[in-house]
């Protein structure tokens, strides 16, 4: 059986780590990261985890020792922050055109300058482009239990493909929370050996990483944008699958008493917790108003936010990173995209909050009601809080 | 089905998975349509040494001996893979090889 114990966030992830019995770990420190690597380091010496630690000397190498190791068919995870992600970024972009599936968990932080090591989302925005499917882990179980379906999504034959899975830093990453520690039987039940679709292989030679001449770079953009697109149903196929063998349902995208909702506030992470309990507050003042959380990033999960804005007469999106020089954040921009499209048409507004860990708070939400439920519609983004 | 190969004008769906290739694959283009310039060989002046042979960073020099008749004794450079980058010019001791201007 399961066991639910008190575990930090960070470690509860490199515990599914080694549930996953990971072959390849390549890292490098970085906070607010460093505690999850730092167990898994911990947990090869002490000769728990039989996997190849690799203590590389920048994320770039770390990345690139992903992409060769996952090529030579072992099971691979990494783990970054803010800097050290985009230190990442040229073999972020490789990654998913080769094909090569790879588990990164990203304890989310703001991006440089000034210096912050606190939590935001403007590191994992700056590779959204990239081609990773992307998930945003809520709570500690949460990212435990994702760790476990990103393997599993990652090296779906089907798919193939690598994962970003997010979790805020510090604000998740640091947390002590309860936590159902799943049994070695159960997560072996759910997570097969890697079998990989391609593979390095002396006896039967192929080259990896090739030129693409403009005849053909369009060409292997455009199957790689395929393939991402149909990797949401696996997604959701791995979350039934979880569902069967742990007891805990996900969906791609997650509501909270949106039903009869006029006002719905949009966003991803862990602030939907606050939210919740904001929406709690507001609904006992008889305010109709509800939350929708994306999982799934990426692929973006078009028809299932249309689904769960249809009733919305308004709607707050809010977003924990500002593009400079543009009318919404990122999230903002994606959804008020789908809706254009749509026969949907909530008042939306865009909210910027919590950059470089400025905490979000119930009162934070229930501004963002008050602003939203009016109906008022604000062209362009508004940063919450800011003093000026 | 069509053979999975980067290929110009390959679909989408016919690209082999991941944008790899088996060895060799260079056999079905002809690469040295890069080229500029070409080694054109003054074969009075060559005394097989082999020295294009083996700086050739390309590979594309063949020894053209047949084992009886000299006049067969020099290398030649296969023009279909040969990127015209000089080399075997520079380097080789009896300066029997210039580098000329390809004509459009």
């Amino acid at each position: 059986m399961a066991k639910r114990i008190g575990m930090e966030v960070s470690l509860a992830v490199a515990e599914a780590v080694k549930l996953a019995n990971t072959d390849v770990i390549a890292a490098y420190p970085i906070t607010p990261q460093t505690h999850i690597v730092e167990h898994l380091s911990e947990l090869v010496a002490d000769g728990e985890l039989d996997a190849a630690y690799i203590p590389v000397e920048s994320e770039h190498s770390a990345m690139s020792s992903c992409i060769g190791s996952s090529a030579a068919g072992a099971r691979t995870f990494t783990a970054t922050s803010s800097q050290g992600l985009a230190l990442m970024n040229e073999m972020i972009y490789i990654a998913p055109v080769l094909r090569v599936p790879i588990v990164l968990a990203i304890a989310n932080r703001a991006l440089s300058a000034p210096i912050n090591i606190w939590n935001d989302h403007s590191d994992i925005m700056s590779v959204r482009d990239a081609g990773w499917v992307s998930v945003f882990a809520e709570n500690g179980q949460e990212a435990l239990d994702l760790t476990l379906i990103s393997f599993r999504v990652a090296e779906d034959p089907e798919v193939s493909l690598p994962i970003s899975m997010n979790i805020d830093g510090f604000t998740l990453s640091h947390f002590i929370e309860p936590i159902l520690i799943p049994d070695q039987a159960e997560v072996d039940k759910y997570l097969p050996p890697f079998k990989p679709n391609l593979k390095l292989d002396i006896k039967d030679p192929i080259s990896i990483g090739l030129l693409g001449a403009p005849e053909c770079y369009t060409e292997a953009r455009k199957a790689t944008d395929n393939i991402l697109w149909q990797s949401k149903n696996h997604v959701v196929k791995a979350f039934d699958e979880f569902n069967k063998v742990f007891g805990r349902q996900y969906h791609v995208v997650e509501t909270y008493r949106h039903e009869d909702a006029d006002t719905i506030m949009l966003m991803m992470g862990s602030i939907a917790e606050t939210a919740m309990t904001a929406v709690d507050e507001m609904r006992d003042n008889g305010q109709k108003v509800g939350l929708v959380r994306i999982r799934l990033w990426r692929p973006f999960p078009e028809e299932e936010l249309l689904a769960s804005l249809s009733k919305a007469k308004h709607l707050a999106i809010i977003d924990r990173h500002a593009i400079l020089g543009c009318s919404s954040g990122p999230v903002g921009l994606e959804v008020k995209s789908l809706l254009y499209n749509s026969n949907l048409k909530p008042n939306a507004s865009n909210y910027i909050v919590g950059l470089g860990g400025r905490d979000v708070t119930r009162d934070d939400f229930k501004y963002i009601f008050e602003k939203a439920s009016s109906g008022q519609v604000q062209t362009r983004c508004e940063f919450v809080g800011v003093y000026e | 089905m069509t053979k999975p190969t980067i290929d110009a004008l390959a679909k989408v769906g016919d690209l082999p998975l991941g944008f790899t290739a088996k060895p060799g694959s260079t056999m079905d283009f002809k690469t040295g349509d890069w080229r500029s310039v070409r080694p054109i060989l003054d074969r009075e002046k060559c005394i097989h040494c082999a020295f294009c042979y083996y700086y050739c960073p390309d590979g594309v020099y063949k020894d053209m001996y047949d084992g009886k008749d000299d006049a067969t004794k020099y290398f030649q450079a296969d023009y279909d893979y040969c990127k015209g980058c000089g080399i075997c010019a520079q380097e080789c001791p009896k300066k029997a090889i210039t580098m000329t201007l390809e004509e459009v």
